[in-house]
């Protein structure tokens, strides 16, 4: 399979890549996927007190268009409210990277992966 | 050093030159053209006397008579032909079939396609090194069998099986026993005056030889009858008509030749590089060989590299030409159901690459091949979560994944 250029910048210079610790309490983290269906995407954001992502860190585990969707995330995200970035479509995300059609689910699961993250860090402040 | 170096002589070999060279003699006007069925000029004769060199020089690989070796377009054909050409001769005797979780798809594809004509096959499952032993076919086999098809070596990992003592238990009970040696020839030694196997089937691209012609050998003592599955003219017998196709022919043939020659030679080289391989891999921590480490084909590697999905390491393998059981590799999204008849769990399956060396590898290759998989390895396992996991102590088999 031919990957595009975009895929390829990603997946040869991944942005973010790390680990925040899950427990602090302006850290978000949401992991999606499972190792059987060969992928698993753990996205992580640091939010300030008024909902602004001010950092994002992922690691994913899975084929190049995975880590592509997962590193582009993390750059879309950073600055945004937590109610833009769980705006965020997967459709997008494919558009960017030029996801071939079988491709498509690993930007549905970088969409997932920022829902989750967003959604932990919103049950953690209880709003 | 010429990149991307190839490591997948599993899938197919580059034509041997000394083959190509036999090869292009028999196509154009001034050469070896004719058609072998032509009985009444010497373009005929000629090109009948290089088919006839061909299927001895096949048969002297695996010490049969030449009469025993039928022309097909590859192993696929030849699988076909055997199982299918079994079966229907011999339905009235009995319409059971075993063979093997682990075949090639030629193999269970016809097998499948037999089931729904009315028969019934029993897949038998490998232990967890790739191996069918002769004692589970033994207690497979039925009054109503008529065939056991078992591969000779595995194409994904290059396990070997006991063809031998699997002849000795089919032979005893009086049924048919099927080869797939299309991964084994002129890798392994195979010797049809000895095994009790009473059809074998054979390739040519994978010995150095032509893509599109293959090989069935037919046992004629004690004899073995088939349905011709391809109608018209009567070649091969009345087993498989078509007009011979002299120059694939001919290259299979001259392949084999060499292979014959060459083996016990090419063995040692093959096997030392593969260990070379190995040695410069085993010592990272989780890597796999999958499959029996001692019953394997000289060539063969099969590795798994937990924690790392096998189409991102391939993507880093720009350098490499290999491949993976990963399932985004292949259109079916499943992993490779042959790592998993192992026992093998998903995430294990996913990871693996198969490295295949052939006659045109060098110790150079392997060197490049060793640091660059154990670069993109180190680099992979930075970014996977799993791999942080396993690190920080937590077992990944509690954990409930959202499978999607």
């Amino acid at each position: 399979m031919a990957y595009s250029k975009q895929v390829m910048d990603h997946y040869d210079n991944p942005r973010n890549v790390g680990k925040m610790n899950a427990e602090d309490s302006d850290v978000g983290t949401g992991m999606v996927g499972a190792p059987a269906c060969g992928d698993v995407m753990r996205l992580q954001i640091k939010v300030s007190a008024d909902g602004i992502i001010e950092d994002a860190k992922f690691k994913t585990y899975g084929c190049g268009s995975a880590i592509a969707s997962s590193s582009l995330l993390t750059e879309w995200v950073k600055g945004r409210t937590l109610d833009e970035a769980a705006a965020i479509k997967n459709t997008e995300l494919a558009e960017e990277l030029a996801l071939p059609p079988v491709k498509i689910h690993c930007s549905v699961l970088a969409e997932d992966a920022i829902k989750a993250a967003v959604k932990d860090i919103r049950d953690k402040r209880g709003a | 050093m010429k990149v991307p170096i190839y490591f997948d002589y599993a899938a197919t070999t580059p034509v041997d030159p000394r083959v190509a060279q036999k090869m292009s003699e028999c196509l154009l006007a001034e050469g070896n053209f004719g058609n072998p069925a032509s009985r009444s000029h010497k373009f005929g004769w000629e090109a009948e006397e290089a088919v006839e060199i061909a299927r001895r020089q096949v048969a002297d690989l695996i010490h049969a008579d030449p009469r025993e070796i039928v022309w097909t377009s590859g192993a696929t054909e030849s699988d076909n032909l055997a199982i299918k050409g079994i079966a229907q001769f011999y339905k009235t005797r009995g319409k059971h079939i075993i063979t093997s979780k682990i075949e090639h798809k030629a193999v269970l594809d016809t097998c499948r396609h037999l089931e729904r004509e009315g028969f019934e096959v029993t897949y038998l499952e490998p232990n967890s090194e790739g191996i069918i032993s002769p004692a589970q076919v033994d207690e497979a086999i039925r009054e109503d069998t008529i065939l056991v098809s078992i591969m000779h070596v595995n194409n994904e990992i290059g396990v070997i099986n006991d063809i031998a003592a699997i002849g000795e238990v089919c032979r005893a009970k009086k049924v048919f026993f099927h080869v797939d040696a299309a991964q084994s020839a002129g890798k392994i030694e195979i010797d049809l005056e000895t095994m009790k196997v009473d059809l074998m089937s054979f390739s040519g691209h994978k010995v150095y030889g032509p893509k599109g012609v293959g090989v069935l050998y037919v046992r004629r003592k004690p004899r073995v009858r088939l349905e011709a599955q391809m109608h018209g003219g009567g070649h091969e017998r009345g087993m498989r008509s078509g007009t011979l196709a002299t120059h694939q022919i001919v290259g299979m043939g001259e392949a084999f030749r060499i292979a014959k020659e060459e083996m016990a030679e090419e063995q040692k080289r093959l096997l030392a590089l593969r260990t070379r391989l190995w040695e410069g891999l085993n010592d990272m921590e989780e890597v796999h060989v999958n499959g029996s480490f001692d019953h394997r084909s000289p060539g063969f590697l099969n590795v798994s590299f937990n924690f790392v999905e096998g189409e991102s390491l391939i993507m880093s393998l720009s350098d490499l030409a290999v491949s993976s059981g990963s399932a985004c590799t292949s259109a079916s999204l499943e992993p490779s159901y042959v790592l998993r008849a192992l026992g093998l769990n998903d995430e294990m399956a996913h990871s693996s690459l198969r490295f295949t060396v052939g006659r045109f590898t060098t110790e150079e290759d392997v060197d490049h091949a060793i640091t660059q998989v154990r670069a993109a390895v180190d680099k992979l396992r930075e970014l996977s979560p799993l791999w942080d996991m396993y690190k920080d102590g937590v077992d990944l088999d509690k954990i409930e994944w959202a499978a999607h």
